[in-house]
């Protein structure tokens, strides 16, 4: 009895759906109870939650995104939306368009950079290299930008979170150590490298520097778009 | 509501349209993404219009991720072979943007004659 209604409900898409969304459930609650420690990343335990169902029960990655695609569909429209906050803060890109323009461009080139040089360095190459490009974009842009060049999203995005992860723990003991203490700098560094996570963690800090993280993050989508497939190139 | 959404997917589907026709490298949501901040700055009260429905979407961007962030599991064997290196490199990296861009940022802030704003 139980194996039949099992067997039925893991082929269609209702369950996938269902677990996806409690998980992050789970993941937030834990997140909160954390003190939104960002360690505690809501998205990472999410993965975490479903990749251990997933490999518990035998189910196979594609089954599992039959349901899950209705979720994943959403990141199209959602980065057409990051339009609002980056309008919103429309006033702060005229006022600092010079320190903006060149921090994106050395903060977009150092990432790009240095993660597909220290790759080779450590001798990582083939998918990796290719997924680790993006790493410093916010996902669904990360995800756009791995289908372009040739990269395994779904390893892309596990790069893109742990990056964020990353840079929202050591953005701020970091930028202290170097005693860069404008705010808009910090937030914005925090969004350049660390996107979405780095500008939540921003927010947490400084509101100004929130703003900011905002911004760096939808300029350095716009811009890594544009040169990711040239950067990957010279590490090929 | 409905048509705010639909206007959020006209603008994905041009920016799909041009980014595919002129094999642009930039992804169609981005191009859509930069569209509709261009129309804002030319119309204004588009802003006030999809805003609320956009911060709707937003505000549960990070669910969003975690369909493709499963797909890990299918790389657990090139984690364990090769996730020390990468955790080195995320982290080296990291650390070498956030540097660069803070100090570039107050570098160039400093020489356009900006003031530092600490509070």
């Amino acid at each position: 009895m139980i194996p039949d209604i099992w067997s039925y409900l893991s082929h269609g898409p209702l369950l996938w759906l269902g677990l996806t969304l409690g998980a992050y459930l789970v993941g937030d609650a834990i997140f909160t109870a954390t003190g939104r420690n960002p360690l505690a990343n809501p998205v990472l335990l999410a993965i975490g939650i479903l990749a251990a169902v997933l490999l518990t029960t035998g189910t196979d990655y594609d089954t599992y995104f039959e349901g899950a695609q209705f979720v994943h569909f959403l990141l199209g429209p959602a980065t057409v939306c990051l339009a609002v906050p980056l309008y919103a803060n429309i006033a702060h890109v005229r006022r600092t368009a010079l320190p903006m323009a060149a921090a994106l461009l050395a903060g977009a080139l150092v990432a790009m950079v240095s993660a597909l040089g220290l790759a080779r360095l450590f001798g990582l190459d083939g998918a990796v290299l290719t997924a680790l490009t993006a790493k410093s974009v916010t996902a669904p842009v990360a995800i756009g930008i791995a289908e372009r060049i040739g990269g395994p999203p779904t390893l892309t995005a596990a790069l893109v979170l742990i990056t964020g992860v990353t840079g929202g723990i050591i953005v701020t003991p970091l930028l202290n150590a170097l005693r860069v203490r404008d705010w808009r700098a910090r937030g914005f560094a925090a969004g350049v490298a660390a996107h979405g996570i780095g500008t939540a963690r921003a927010l947490q800090v400084h509101q100004t520097a929130g703003a900011f993280a905002g911004i760096g993050m939808a300029l350095n989508a716009m811009l890594t778009s544009l040169l990711a497939p040239w950067v990957l190139a010279l590490f090929r | 509501m409905i048509r705010h959404l639909f206007l959020i997917l006209c603008y994905q589907l041009a920016g799909e349209a041009i980014s595919q026709g002129l094999g642009l490298p930039l992804p169609g949501p981005v191009l859509g993404m930069a569209l509709l901040t261009a129309s804002f700055l030319a119309m204004p009260r588009l802003y006030t219009r999809i805003e609320g429905t956009a911060r709707g979407v937003l505000a549960h961007l990070s669910l969003l991720f975690v369909p493709v962030g499963v797909g890990v599991i299918r790389y657990l064997d090139l984690l364990q072979r090769e996730g020390l290196a990468i955790a080195l490199v995320l982290l080296a990296s990291t650390a070498l943007a956030i540097a660069a861009a803070a100090l570039v940022f107050v570098w160039v802030l400093r020489l356009t004659g900006g003031q530092e704003q600490l509070r």
